[in-house]
């Protein structure tokens, strides 16, 4: 169905055809931010940890944080992208691909910042050789490689028709798409098992996405700690990681919206479906970390009570009611009533719960290492410039590898959109009058066209 | 099978520190610097904690010497992903330095804040340095292990004597120096032993005995002498 010559959606192929002046100067600027957490790391490696702010008892800060918060934030992609494709949902056909997108940069991303965070990276593999699987990181290791498998065939396969029109159009490159487009001729064979493949594809992420955060909150739940040993923290970090997973996906669509030009694509409408998806995660997030802090309080076991009032009225005061500030108080004031100025608005809730959520995990790490059970002497934990270059020069590089993929791959799928005008409205309607009462519902729903 | 074990009578402990430092002389335990030590970087695998009295402010109640507490189940060893911490066959917990990756995934989890990491390479070869004992690597966890050299070598000179390991031949070096002989270090398994008898007084406790964590290392509490 992919008509090479059908020039309708022209706007997506513009950037990988044209690169205008905006192009280099972000490139620019990422680079130098990633020269700089390069420097940093290079730092690191030779003088040993030393050159951080961590010590006793505070031995895990920015990178274990930043951890957590990038794997959380690849929960935007895949899970979103397979929840919108199972429902049936019509309007996600602009956005699942940039959701993948996310996925995929962000977990080589988290991943590294285990290896970044690692005394001696030397031995990094002394884990396949010395493996022991009691360990909950091992577990993360395992997850997290399946979920970066499943995520990058989940990315792949629904682009080969894309790579295909891009093969047939653009001169650049010939013999990379060709390789890529694997023999793409879109004969209704070969789309039915494109299509078989993606909505398998599309069931089996789902779990791993979920063991995926669970596992990661693992890592703190199994350990003795204040704070840490919650029943609930698996479904918590779930919730969060979708929260803010969306939230970054909502950023991204604006930036690349505005870069190059998408508004015929991205509507207000599909802000304002996602704003309210952004909106009922702040609930529910509110709901957990409710549940969890009151639980702790009411048990008022002295040494949990101890990490308690440090987030509260504590020195990590200013972070914990920030964080309440802009994962939900901002949030809610956005996203409540979005009649006018719905991108705006949006995107500001967005931005506030990106660093909301950055804070949560922040406060989840780090005051309980800094309040020991024993008279030990507390610790308060300085980042110094060395752990900041490394955080810049990771966000910057999420962000150059999300930049040149859309220098090699349409950013929307033109081929989805194009399904959407074609075959979808017509199969819209169908669908609905079988929700009517008046109407018989066919048998089994054909699967001719699952997806 | 022999189970190291400690007592450590509080009533006895002065607070002197000789344990402190003898360990830090007999394990090669690097000295940190001062710039370093105000970080929160020291390293001391035996360390005298001390608890202040709420109702007189400024003023030391208690002091706790703390090594590592030999967990018969330590939190630390299951969450190592390599390893390179584990609970040995006589109840000590070793660490092997060589594979440890230094993601101190082992510091989170102990409740003690018994394991320290060298955050900087701080140790060179230097005279008067104990040659029984490794010189740790930057990136690594390092932490008490009762002095395990000197089990090696009683046992060795005892295996070319063709004898068993005599009670008492091996002790670690804080037990050995405590002028206050608060310290007492032998088979908690053996029930002829000091450690046993001790371990059974009921004054006897053990720190965050709730947790599960089953330490070898027991505390006995002020007793009556105190006044
Ligand atoms: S005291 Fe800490 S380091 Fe020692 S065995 Fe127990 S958990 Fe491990
Ligand atoms: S720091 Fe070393 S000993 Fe501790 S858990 Fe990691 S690898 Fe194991």
């Amino acid at each position: 169905m992919a008509d090479p010559a059908d020039s309708r959606d022209a706007a997506l192929l513009a950037p990988i055809e044209r690169t205008g002046r905006g192009f280099y100067v972000t490139v620019g600027i990422l680079a130098a931010l990633i020269l700089w957490g390069a420097i940093a790391y290079w730092t690191q490696f030779n003088e040993g940890l030393g050159v951080t702010g961590l010590h006793q008892p505070v031995s895990w800060g920015f990178y274990v944080t930043n951890f957590v918060f990038f794997i959380g934030i690849s929960h935007a992609g895949t899970l979103i992208s397979a929840i919108l494709r199972l429902s049936k949902a019509e309007w996600r056909r602009p956005i699942t691909r940039m959701a993948e997108v996310i996925t995929v940069m962000v977990l080589f991303i988290g991943a590294g910042q285990i290896l970044v965070d690692l005394g001696r990276p030397d031995r990094m593999l002394n884990i396949i050789r010395y493996g022991r699987y009691q360990s909950p990181l091992l577990w993360d290791a395992t997850s997290i490689s399946a979920y970066l498998t499943a995520s990058i065939v989940y990315l792949y396969i629904p682009m080969i028709p894309d790579i295909a029109i891009l093969r047939d159009r653009v001169g650049k490159r010939k013999f990379f798409y060709s390789v890529l487009a694997l023999g793409w001729q879109g004969t209704e064979h070969q789309q039915k098992v494109l299509n078989r493949a993606i909505a398998i594809m599309a069931v089996l992420v789902i779990p791993i996405a979920v063991s995926v955060h669970s596992v990661v909150s693992f890592v703190f739940s199994m350990t003795l700690q204040p704070g840490w040993h919650s029943t609930i923290f698996g479904p918590y970090f779930v919730v969060g990681a979708i929260f803010s997973g969306i939230a970054a996906l909502i950023v991204a669509m604006i930036a690349f919206r505005k870069a190059y030009g998408l508004q015929s694509y991205l509507k207000p409408i599909h802000f304002r479906y996602l704003g309210q998806l952004l909106l009922v995660m702040s609930l529910l997030w509110f709901y957990f970390t409710f549940a969890e802090y009151l639980t702790g309080y009411y048990g008022s076991e002295p040494e949990e009570m101890k990490v308690f009032w440090s987030k509260f009225t504590g020195p990590f005061w200013p972070f914990f009611w920030g964080m309440v500030l802009t994962n939900v108080a901002i949030p809610l004031l956005c996203l409540v009533r979005l009649g006018r100025r719905t991108i705006g608005k949006v995107l500001i809730a967005s931005l506030s719960v990106s660093v909301g959520m950055w804070l949560e995990r922040f406060i989840i790490v780090v005051p309980t290492l800094s309040n020991p059970r024993l008279p030990f002497g507390e610790g308060i934990y300085f980042p110094t410039w060395v752990e900041w270059g490394e955080m810049a020069g990771s966000f910057a590089l999420f962000a150059l590898f999300y930049v040149l993929f859309t220098k090699l791959f349409p950013v929307i799928s033109i081929w989805e959109i194009r399904e959407g005008r074609e075959v979808g409205l017509k199969e819209v309607e169908e669908r609905l009058l079988t929700y009517l009462p008046d109407v018989a519902e066919p048998e089994v729903v054909p699967a001719k066209r699952g997806r | 099978m022999a189970l190291w074990g400690m007592v450590i009578d509080l009533d006895r402990c002065t607070g002197c520190q000789a344990c402190v430092v003898a360990c830090k002389a007999e394990n090669n335990v690097p000295p940190v610097g001062a710039k370093e030590a105000v970080r929160g970087r020291i390293i001391s695998w035996m360390q005298v904690l001390t608890e202040e009295d709420e109702e007189h402010d400024g003023e030391v109640k208690r002091f706790v010497p703390r090594p590592c507490l030999q967990c018969d189940d330590p939190p630390c060893t299951k969450v190592c992903p390599v390893y390179a911490t584990y609970r040995n066959p006589e109840g000590i917990v070793a660490q092997i330095y060589a594979r440890c990756i230094g993601c101190r995934f082992c510091m989170a989890a102990c409740p003690y804040n018994a394991k320290y990491f060298n955050w900087h390479r701080y140790q060179k070869e230097a005279p008067g340095q104990n040659p029984d004992v490794s010189l740790r690597p930057k990136g690594v966890v390092e932490k008490c292990t009762f002095c395990h050299h000197r089990l090696q070598k009683a046992r060795e000179r005892a295996l070319a004597e063709r004898r068993e390991l005599a009670p008492g031949e091996y002790v670690t070096a804080c037990a050995e120096v405590c002028p206050a002989r608060a310290i007492v270090f032998g088979d908690l398994s053996d029930p002829g032993s000091e450690v046993h008898r001790l371990a059974r007084s009921p004054r006897a406790f053990r720190l965050l005995e709730a947790l599960g964590t089953k330490p070898k290392v027991i505390y006995l509490s002020e007793g009556e002498g105190r006044g």
